[in-house]
């Protein structure tokens, strides 16, 4: 009989980290083209992997993290190349990764990069139209990015996002490149001495802060 | 030993996984949007599995799963309505197609915007934010000054309101936070316009409506003026402020908690500094004086809910004579003593299940002491023969009660049902002293009761209508009336759509000619309006043609020497057209609007002998406004021109023997226009932590000096007339304003990125 138990039990094991497996290859493939993914529809495609993903797991806040995140950026990259987004083209964008990263919230609370997501969120509705969105969403993507920091003085995504804040924003407005400097090196450095706990834990954000420091040598 | 059995089981369930992996069943097919396009970047996928894709730029979607039997299909892309169907893996076809329906949102659906102007920072499709009220230059920080550069409104300068398309101050009413206001401005001046009593810093939003508004407001033929009040202040903060005009101070209390605050500010006025550095036509024994208090606190019942209380008190004397029209070496004297006490209490919670409730209640006490007489070469008051009606008192009590409450429930998409009640309670007691002595008493106690309802529906994110029906019935008037209203508006484009309005809108009358001979009508006027508008980013168009219909307005008669209402059946009409430009692309850091309007208008109210053109209607009025910010130097410079060409000006008076009012004499006024500028310069602005702010004001209205005639009076026969002009030609405004504990450099980036 105790045999029979033990045998079901590795059994069971052993599907359970098939299972496992299966969850981890899916998710590698797909976080380690988080950093490399530079379009719209490319990280728009990403996003719905990370989605299909999460909607089957529903206990993992990493897939609805990353689902997020890809959709955030995927709004960023709508204003580049010399052109402006809307807020038409952005808001929803925003609504998307805003439900994903509420989900991902409930399931991992008081989490440093969900609230580095949560800021860059903020910054995608202000994008749209800064000049009458700046008062509501300025502050909100402030809080989100001290609260960050707060939770993870570590987190070198922190750094990358406080920099690119004062990279873009004109000097009479409080930006300043040197300022920016300074915190894409801190955040170089807290990429050096960070070690993700696992393949598909947060470590995204090294090359572009590098690229952000070649901008401002 | 079972060793080699297990080992047997596991061989065959990987072998059993490898055929099902060589199993994989391929689906594939297409997606389209409602207008059967492709639709690119939707996540098909099957629930609760990993297996899906993205469709590509053709709508196509292919992938395999190994997944059997009954699944169900999702499909969702960004802006659209999830779609899920279940499908059998097994007898697929081999080709599937979906189409998505477009999911119904507050940026794609087009707003009902006709006849309404909105200022705020949080909605889409406003036209200002709130801070464009303080800065723009000729307002002079007055939210009727801001609103009066937009088209509808007339730049009338004799006397106080909005008077929008045609129609008089009295047909303008104005909200805080949904209920009535009833002395929104300064106690009246003869031929000075008032300002408004409340700070614009009081306000969130704007909404200015010259049509067409919603069934949750009535009692104005013409226009509303909705303002919203802030919620809780972002931080505790004091502010004190020094210029020419006085002095004032505040402090704003913001709990630790951030869930209620508190709030309490003073202001004295005093325009003797003004007025003995510009010279005005009159002369002043009682220089105006106002002492002005405030109070609030806001309370947050829960996540969702708060209380709000705001409480106003003011007091404010002047007195000032200036050369009888009606007799040589005579000076007409008028002095006025005002009181006013306000209070507001609103509540708002969400209900749950999309429910909304919004309740509020004001109480208004306001006191005028009036005396006027005429005044001999030795200051002396005289009673001169045949003008013993010059010389009078006036002490008016006015209380008012207002309440009101709105219910709202969220339907599909953006749809929403709102309906409620109004309770207007006023009682005016003004007591007249003839020169004799003799006293008349007056009382005009009125209850209006109001039933509303309306519905927003949205069909489509192009299509939209607002369908609402308001009843009301006047104690006064002892009649009941029904007001529908619907606008419908229509998505022409991405960013341009057009509107319709119709509505009736019902009116006391003025209660200054009642009681009258006759049974009265409610006031009635009826409006069309028909819009296009155009917002893309930074720039905004609106046209708008309008035609409006009176009434049922106050004839007014004469008998024992005094004017008094006689019927309501006075009438009229207005129709026109109103447009509105605002750029803030073209020129880089420059903000410019342009208003237009065109009003053709008749009405035959009051002791009008015939239906004329009013005197309060300009044929053609224009404003452009330019906004600068110059961030090097920490400075904005604003600029406003207004125009409007001349206006009608009539000599009515009774003629005893024809037994009816006549029109003795009339003419046009010039042209009238006023540039005017103002500068400030925000010295801490961008300073890391600054915990002080400075605000440093230098404005200068008719910076041209030019002569501005706003209509003409008569003697009591007739025989003279005179202009009637600005107290002033120019004024000069400087003024130094401090807040601690506040960085403000957010809203001046906000205003001028």
């Amino acid at each position: 009989m105790k045999k029979v138990l033990l045998i079901a039990g590795a059994f069971l094991t052993l599907a359970a980290s098939a299972q496992n497996d299966k969850y981890l290859k899916a998710m590698e493939e797909k976080v380690a083209a988080v950093d490399s993914t530079r379009s719209f529809e490319g990280l728009q495609v990403l996003a719905n992997g990370f989605e299909r993903i999460a909607d089957a797991e529903k206990t993992q806040w990493l897939p609805f993290y990353y689902a997020a995140l890809a959709n955030v950026n995927s709004g960023f990259f709508l204003s580049t190349g010399g052109k402006t987004a809307t807020v038409q083209q952005l808001d929803p964008i925003a609504d998307k990764a805003e439900a994903l990263i509420t989900k991902a919230e409930t399931l991992s609370k008081d989490n440093s990069e969900i609230w580095a997501v949560k800021k860059m969120i903020a910054t995608l509705r202000m994008m749209g139209d800064p000049m009458t969105r700046y008062m509501q969403y300025g502050p909100i993507a402030q809080q989100a990015l001290e609260t960050a920091r707060k939770l993870n003085p570590a987190n070198p995504r922190v750094d990358l996002l406080a920099g690119q804040d004062k990279f873009y924003t004109p000097e009479q407005f409080g930006g300043s490149k040197a300022e920016a400097k300074k915190l894409f090196e801190d955040a170089l450095k807290k990429f050096d001495a960070a070690s993700a706990a696992s393949a598909i834990d947060p470590s995204w954000g090294r090359a572009t802060t590098q690229y952000f420091l070649s901008q401002v040598k | 030993m079972c060793f080699t059995n297990r080992m047997r089981l596991i061989i065959t369930i990987t072998f059993l996984s490898f055929l099902t992996a060589a199993n994989a069943q391929p689906i594939s097919g297409k997606i389209l949007d409602s207008r059967a396009l492709p639709l690119a970047g939707a996540s098909v996928s099957l629930k609760d599995s990993y297996d899906g894709t993205t469709t590509d730029s053709a709508g196509r979607f292919s992938f395999t799963t190994t997944e059997k039997g009954d699944q169900v299909l999702m499909v969702s892309a960004i802006g659209y309505r999830t779609l899920e169907q279940k499908i059998n893996i097994t007898a697929l076809p081999s080709e599937l197609s979906f189409s998505l329906k477009e999911a119904i949102t507050e940026l794609k659906a087009v707003v009902i915007s006709a006849g309404s102007f909105e200022a705020s920072d949080r909605k889409k499709a406003t036209v200002l934010s709130s801070l464009d009220m303080l800065t723009t230059a000729g307002a002079n920080a007055d939210v009727i000054g801001a609103v009066k550069t937009l088209p509808g409104a007339q730049q009338v300068g004799e006397s106080e309101g909005l008077f929008v398309r045609g129609g008089t101050a009295a047909e303008t009413k104005t909200f805080i936070d949904g209920t009535l206001v009833n002395n929104f401005f300064y106690s009246s001046v003869p031929n000075v316009a008032q300002r408004g009593r409340f700070s614009p810093w009081l306000f969130k939003g704007t909404v200015f409506s010259t049509g067409g508004y919603s069934a949750l407001y009535g009692g104005a033929l013409s226009s509303a003026l909705i303002l919203e009040s802030i919620d809780l202040p972002d931080q505790s903060s004091a502010n004190f402020g020094v210029s020419v005009l006085g002095v004032s101070g505040g402090y704003q209390h913001l709990a630790k908690n951030k869930k209620s605050s508190f709030g309490f500010s003073y202001g004295y006025t005093n325009l003797l500094l003004a007025f003995k550095a510009i010279k005005q036509k009159q002369t002043f024994s009682t220089v105006p004086v106002y002492h002005t208090g405030d109070a609030n606190f806001r309370i947050k019942t829960s996540a969702t809910g708060i209380i709000k209380y705001y409480g106003y008190f003011s007091a404010n004397k002047l007195a000032f004579t200036e050369p009888s029209i009606d007799t040589l070496g005579y000076d007409d004297a008028f002095k006025l003593a005002n009181a006013n006490m306000y209070h507001n209490l609103t509540f708002r919670e969400n209900l749950g299940t999309g429910w909304k409730l919004n309740a509020g209640a004001s109480f208004t006490l306001n006191s005028d002491d009036i005396d006027s007489y005429l005044q001999n070469s030795s200051h002396q008051k005289a009673i001169v023969g045949a003008l013993e009606w010059k010389n009078f008192t006036l002490k008016s009590r006015s209380h008012y009660a207002n309440a009101k409450i709105v219910v709202e429930k969220k339907l599909a998409g953006l749809s929403a049902l709102r309906f409620g009640s109004e309770y207007n309670y006023s009682t005016e007691l003004p007591v007249y002293t003839s020169s004799s002595g003799a006293q008349y008493r007056q009382q005009v106690r009125e209850h209006l009761n109001a039933l509303f309802a309306e519905t927003d529906i949205y069909v489509t994110n192009a299509i939209a209508a607002k369908i609402g029906t308001r009843v009301e019935h006047s104690s006064t008037l002892q009649k009941a009336n029904i007001a529908p209203r619907i606008s419908l508006a229509y998505s022409l484009g991405k960013n341009s759509q057009a509107s319709l309005a119709y509505g009736t809108f019902y009116q006391n009358h003025e209660t200054r000619y009642l009681p009258a001979a006759a049974e009265l009508q409610f006031a009635k006027a009826t409006h069309y309006i028909a819009q296009y508008q155009k917002i893309e980013n930074n720039q905004t168009l609106r046209a708008e043609v309008f035609y409006k219909k009176y009434n049922n307005l106050l004839k007014t008669g004469y008998s024992t020497g005094r004017e008094g209402a006689l019927n309501s059946n006075g009438y009229g009409a207005a129709k026109g057209v109103d447009l509105f430009w605002r750029d803030k692309k073209t020129i880089p850091n420059l903000d410019y609007w342009v208003s237009y309007s065109y009003l053709d208008t008749r009405r035959n109210f009051l002791n009008y002998p015939a239906a004329i053109r009013p005197p309060f209607a300009a044929k053609h009025t224009g404003s452009i406004v330019v906004k600068k910010f110059l961030t090097s130097r920490k400075t904005g410079i604003n600029a406003s021109y207004t125009y409007a060409t001349g206006r009608p000006y009539y000599n009515i008076r009774y003629d005893n023997a024809g037994s009816k009012f006549t029109i003795y004499d009339q003419g046009k006024t010039k042209n009238f226009s006023s540039l005017s500028l103002s500068v400030n310069y925000l010295p801490n602005l961008f300073q890391k932590g600054a915990k002080k702010f400075t605000v440093l004001v230098f404005s200068v209205s008719n910076v041209l000096n030019t002569d501005q005639v706003y209509g003409y009076r008569y003697s009591y026969n007739g025989f003279r007339k005179e202009a009637i002009v600005p107290p002033s030609k120019m004024f000069v405004f400087m003024g130094a304003f401090f807040s601690f504990g506040v960085d403000r450099s957010q809203d001046v980036i906000n205003s001028n990125l």
